[in-house]
Formats: structure tokens, sequence, C-alpha cells
């Protein structure tokens, strides 16, 4: 069944398409058809969406988020993973492999893709992992696991310790040309540690984890991608030193991408506050001057994605001692309000921003999407930019209630996400409209 | 009602005088079994210190309260049983206080948000001993009178010292110098922004102290490579006879205790007529009672 729906005078921000102004955008069947300057008289049957004073923007790509199925259900599902998506304007998703049955072989993928055929919301990526079960010891079986769909393999949550099996991980990548996620921790720097080392983990007598856990891991696997020519995507990356090293090998011309929180470039080490377990993750929160080199990376194009590395867990994992505290908060209802953030205190251009949270993504994996140019995909966020909104944890659509942003004020939300010419959220509804399928 | 979770948050006049309230708690002072009597004391130690726990005993009876003692140390918490369960169980008999020692920073701040009575932080981990900061700070006043402008050395562990942490902010609240000294593996960063100058070298520290506070090292970690062994640490950071005759002839030895003799501080340091390490024993009781007083009463 056909379908069209014709966006009319939205501002059409597409920085892979160098667009942004006022335009209409017709989309049918799955498909962007035209973006114009002008009216465009209205097909017959299209559904008109009146986007004047909002903007019309190319659905949003997380590269990193946790399902938690199979094996934590009562976290997330695909399904209620997927609302929660939509709901904050993601049209994709990169689902981690370290669920509590790892995806390390093509059934886990597999039921993953099944699940997300099933909840029909956004597209849904795996990602595989790099070695068994995550344990750091034998390469998964790469070729299967890309052929079942996945389109990173990573152990996120977790390091590669051994540089051997990591060098060994980007040249055999290097076959199927899929990015090497990492999340890069000395764990012999970080062992132990709670929160960021700096004067705020003095003050809390809590044991901190120095940036050089981060960085070291960084300097390590660059030097294994100059050699082996991989591909290298850094996850999550939370402080300065990093951010040098990686800027320093794209100007070097080396095949790295990386991606930053928001949490990283909105919060700094304070924000534990009184041991506050809802700003515990993993990397921490670092000091202000690493915000602020995070911002900057932004700005000039080291950073490629915004990925929220949304990581759901349950009340009672948060509600412990702070050392016994679970890592990871929520982070797909909240992101686009701490983009634009950046964007209302000058930080990042409209354009920049909305970048980050598509093309660029699109690009670093080699995604479908993340533009609006005839022939792409009609994956469509509809955006009220001025619009003011507090954060309510109680209301997210996500199965968890994991954020340190509840009660924060916002400008600037999400009211429509479409997906492949569908609308799967409508103003705090999530559901494919019947007539439209 | 109020809670002890540090000396963070507590203003200097607030100490001040909880630490006048201390002097009528010692021997021979006013009757003060009235001040607690038909209330409830409760100790709930997740950590072993009889010291500190027999300290907070003697001093809740003392103010005439019935002490409720619960101590549940190492890996025996069932599994499953938090800490917050444990602390609404042991409200549930209706306590005044809570008096808590817990091996995890921040234990007793959780417990806070969470019950009714007043919370008294026994020692958290690596983060606060206020007591026993408190207690130090009493019997330096009672040489002194007034910190101001003293200078107090603290030598040894900082990175895991929750004695280091509360003498540090209740020494510069009450107006005096703190120097700290240690390996910079046992220095954690950030000190500076607490109030603190930080150094490496004792024997260029020690001729300006006025009180020289050593702590004790905790001979496991070195496992973890902290310091060489605790041979090379005494020669560094020990306090022997050579170097006290480095310090003013008026100047104080005081240690947290339990002592490595011969390790942080040589025998003859300890007993010698420096050493004010057992008036910092007697002066516990006194201080915790003031303690009780202004948090349960
Ligand atoms: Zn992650």
């Amino acid at each position: 069944m056909s379908s069209t729906v014709l966006f009319r005078r939205g501002r059409v921000i597409d920085p892979r398409n160098g667009v942004d102004g006022v335009r209409d955008v017709l989309v049918r069947d799955g498909k962007v058809v035209e973006v114009s300057e002008a009216l465009l008289p209205v097909p017959s049957s299209a559904e008109v969406v009146d986007a004047a004073g909002k903007w019309v923007l190319p659905g949003f790509i997380d590269l990193h988020v946790h399902l938690r199925e199979p094996g934590e259900e009562g976290k997330e599902t695909v399904l209620t993973g997927c609302r929660a998506a939509v709901a904050g304007g993601f049209t994709a998703v990169v689902a981690m492999p370290n669920t509590k049955v790892v995806n390390d072989n093509a059934m886990v993928t597999e039921l993953v893709l099944n699940r997300a055929r099933a909840a029909a919301l956004c597209h849904v990526y795996p990602a595989g992992a790099i070695t068994k079960g995550l344990k750091g010891e034998e390469l998964a079986e790469m070729g299967e696991l890309v052929s079942a769909g996945c389109v990173a393999i990573t152990d996120d949550g977790r390091p590669v310790m051994n540089a051997s099996l990591m060098r060994r991980t980007l040249q055999y990548a290097t076959m199927f040309d899929v990015p090497v996620m990492v999340h890069e921790e000395d764990l012999t720097l970080s062992a132990g540690g709670a929160m960021h080392e700096g004067a705020v983990s003095t003050r809390l007598g809590l044991r901190g984890i120095p940036a050089s856990a981060e960085v070291a891991m960084v300097a390590r696997d660059l030097v294994l991608l100059e050699e082996t020519k991989g591909r290298l995507h850094v996850a999550h990356v939370s402080c300065e030193g990093s951010v040098r090293l990686i800027r320093e090998a794209k100007q070097r011309g080396l095949r790295v991408t990386c991606e930053v929180a928001p949490h990283h470039f909105i919060l700094d080490d304070r924000a534990v506050g009184d041991y506050d377990t809802h700003a515990k993750m993993a990397p921490p929160l670092r000091a202000d001057s690493d915000v602020l080199a995070l911002r900057e990376a932004l700005v000039d194009g080291t950073v490629d994605a915004i990925a929220t590395d949304h990581a759901p867990h349950g009340v009672l994992d948060k509600l412990v001692e702070f050392e016994k505290g679970i890592n990871g908060i929520v982070g797909l209802e909240t992101a686009l309000g701490l983009t634009l953030e950046l964007v209302h205190a000058g930080v990042l251009t409209a354009n920049r921003a909305v970048e980050l949270l598509t093309h660029g993504p699109a690009k670093a994996f080699g995604l479908p999407g993340g533009h609006l140019a005839p022939g792409a995909p009609a994956d469509v966020t509809v955006v009220d930019p001025d619009v003011e909104w507090t954060v309510d944890a109680h209301q997210f659509l996500s199965r968890s209630r994991n954020t340190p942003f509840h009660g924060r004020k916002q400008k600037g939300r999400v009211i429509q996400t479409w997906v492949s010419g569908l609308k799967v959220f409508d103003k705090g509804q999530v559901g494919q409209s019947k007539e439209s399928r | 009602m109020r809670h002890l979770l540090g000396i963070e948050g507590w203003r200097r006049d607030e100490l001040e005088s909880l630490l006048d309230r201390a002097k009528a708690h010692l021997p021979g002072g006013a009757d003060t079994t009235h001040v607690l009597r038909g209330k409830v004391v409760a100790n709930l130690f997740f950590e072993d210190s009889t010291r500190t726990r027999t300290s907070f005993h003697m001093a809740a009876k003392g103010l005439g309260a019935s002490v409720l003692n619960w101590t549940h140390t190492g890996s025996s918490v069932s599994k499953g049983e938090t800490l917050l369960d444990t602390a609404r169980n042991i409200e549930a008999t209706g306590p005044a206080a809570i008096v808590m020692r817990h091996r995890s920073s921040g234990a007793p701040h959780l417990v806070a948000k969470h019950v009714k009575c007043a919370v008294i932080n026994a020692g958290d981990g690596t983060h606060e001993h206020p007591s026993q900061a408190l207690l130090d700070a009493f019997t330096l006043r009672q040489r002194w009178g007034a910190l101001d402008g003293r200078t107090v050395l603290i030598v040894g562990d900082v990175r895991h010292s929750r004695v280091a942490r509360s003498n540090l902010l209740c020494l510069r609240a009450l107006g005096a110098r703190v120097v700290l000294c240690g390996p910079p593996t046992l220095i954690p960063p950030g000190l500076e922004d607490m109030g603190a100058e930080v150094t490496h070298n004792l024997d260029a520290a020690l001729p300006q102290a006025d009180a020289v506070m050593c702590l004790r090292i905790q001979l496991e970690r070195q496992e973890q490579s902290f310091v060489p062994s605790t041979r090379e640490y005494a020669r560094l950071f020990g306090l022997n006879a050579a170097r006290e005759e480095r310090m003013k002839a008026d100047a104080v030895v005081m240690h947290p205790g339990p002592i490595n003799r011969g390790v942080e501080l040589a025998p003859a340091v300890a007993d010698g007529p420096r050493s004010v390490i057992l008036e910092q024993v007697s002066n516990g009781v006194a201080v915790r009672r003031a303690i009780l007083e202004v948090c349960a009463a």
C-alpha cells in the first residue's frame, strides 16, 4: 500500500546535502521523493504535516544503545527500547552485544532482528561481539555475525585488554569492512575506581579512575590501527587526551571515528554531588576541562557522532552505596534536549548539532539514512525548537528511569518521528497509524 | 535532630560550640545521665572497629541511652540484603540516632536520605571520620586554647585515610594551617582545593609543625605497591628520635591508633613526652557524648 506524506514549510536541516531553509518535503512509499523551496502541490491522498515553525530533520541515528534483550527484559526490551528511541527522535539504533546471552553468534543477532521487526518502530542494527562471551580471549565468528546483519563489532562494556588480540581483530575485520568499536579502559588503571580521579573523588573519598585509563588505550589502539589499516570507532570518548589523539590520527588519515555521549558534554564530575549513583557511568563524568575539550571536538569535526550509550537499569541497581552502584544512564529520550543546550549556548550551530545526530553517525558506520535527498529513506524527525519542557523520568517510554536529568528544564523537543514514511511517534504517542500502513 | 555525616557541612561556630559542650562531658563534669534517658542509640557497624564502637557505646550509656549493637562485618550480610534494608530494620526499633561505620564512602549519606533519625558517621570508607577529627581538635584545643595560626602536619597514607580528610576539614575550619605529607602515590589530587598544603619531604616540613599527626599505614596496601616496603616507608616518613629533634620544642605528636610501632612512629616517640595519644583516646568519649547530645537529644 502506498503512502504519501508532505511535510509543509518546515525548516529543513540536512547537513549532508547542504540544505538549511524552509522547504516542502514529499515522501512516498518509504522514500524521499522531493525537497523543494517552492510550495509543492498536495498529491491526492497525501497526509500533510504542517511544519511551519518546526524543524524537519533526517531521523536521528544512535550508534550506541543497550536494549538488554535477550536476558534482562526487566530493564528494557527491543520493543521498549525502540519506543524510547522514536520518542527521542531516533529512527535507527545500533544495539550493543553485551546482553545476558551475548550477541556473539548469528542466533542472537537474528533474535534481535526478529524482535525489531515485530516492534516495527525503528531500524535496529545489531553489533556483534569481538570475542566469544565478551571474555576477551577468542575471536567470535565475525564473518557469520556480519552476514547475519551485524554492522559493527564490539566488546562494549569492557575493553579488549590483550593487545595482540586487538591487533588481530583490526586485521581480521578489514575483510568485512565493519568498524571495530572499542570501549577504552585500561582495567589496571581503572581497577576499583568509582568515578573520575580528581578533586571531587578526593573530597568524597572515592577511588578514582584517572583519565589515563582511557587515553592510554586510545593511544594503543591508534598505533594498532595505523599498522593494520583497519577501521576503528572509539565509543563514548570522555576526556581531553583521547580527543587530542583522535584529532591527530584523523589529520594523518587514519580510519578512526568516535562518538561522545550527551552526559559527557553536559555534566562534569561535580554532578556526583552527595554520592548520586545516577551520575555513575563508565567512562565516568570527567573534569570541567574535559567537558570543554569535548565541546571543542564536537565543533571542529573530531567527533563524528553524538551517541547516547543508553543504559537502562532497575531502581535497585542504583539505590545502593555509590561504589556498588551499577554504571550507566538512559539517554534516548534526553539526547536532543541536551544537544540543543549546546546550540542555545552558542557552542554548536543547529546545522552541526543535526549533523552529529544524523549524517555523522550514518557515515561512521556506513548506515542508510541520515539525510533527506530524493531516494533516501523517509526517516524524518520533526522538532519543535521553541517548546519548553521539563524532563520527567516517570514519563519515559523506556522501561527504566535511571537518569541524572530528571527535573532538568529543556528547550526544544521531538514532536513527530517517521520511519520509512510511517508515523511511529506523534506528540507523546507511539505507534504506527493504522491508516498509513 | 541533626546528622553528622562529615565535618563537611558544619560551620566553624557549630564545631566550636560542639567542642565547648564536650568539656562538660569530661570526667568530673556535670551529671549528664538524663540527656538521652529513655532513648535508643543504634550502633550499626559493618566494619569492625572495637575502639570507635566502644567509645560511642560508652558515650551513649553515659547519657542514659540504651544501646542497640548491630555488627555485621565482612561478607556475612546475606545476599540480596541491601544496606537500606538493614538500616530500615534498625530504624524500626525507633532509635534517636544511628551511629554507623561502613566500608563504602558515602554509605551514611545514603542511609540518611532514607531514615528519619539522626545518622552519625563513625567512619565511611576512605571518606570521613568526623568524631575522630573532633576529638583530635578537642585535644589540641586543650593544649593551645585556639587553633588559629597553628600548623598541623599530617603524615602518611592520606589517599586512604578518612581521618586525614576529616581532620583537614576540621582543623582548617578552626583556623589552623594543615600540611599533608606522604609519598605521591598516597596523596590524591585536589587536596589544595580542600585547603591543604602538600609536601613529600617530611624533614623539611617538621620544623614548622606545632603538631604532627601520624596516620596508620595499612600494611596490606604494600601488595598494591603504593610504597615499596614498610621499611622504606619508615625510612622516609617514620617519626623517629632523630626526626623528633627537628620538631619545635613544644610540638605534640598524635596518632589515631592503632599504631604500627617502628613504622609510622618509633616507640620512644609514641610513648614520649610529646605524645598526646592517650589523651586522644580518653577525650573520645566526652566528644562523642557531645555529638550524641547535639544530634540525638
Ligand atoms: Zn555501552
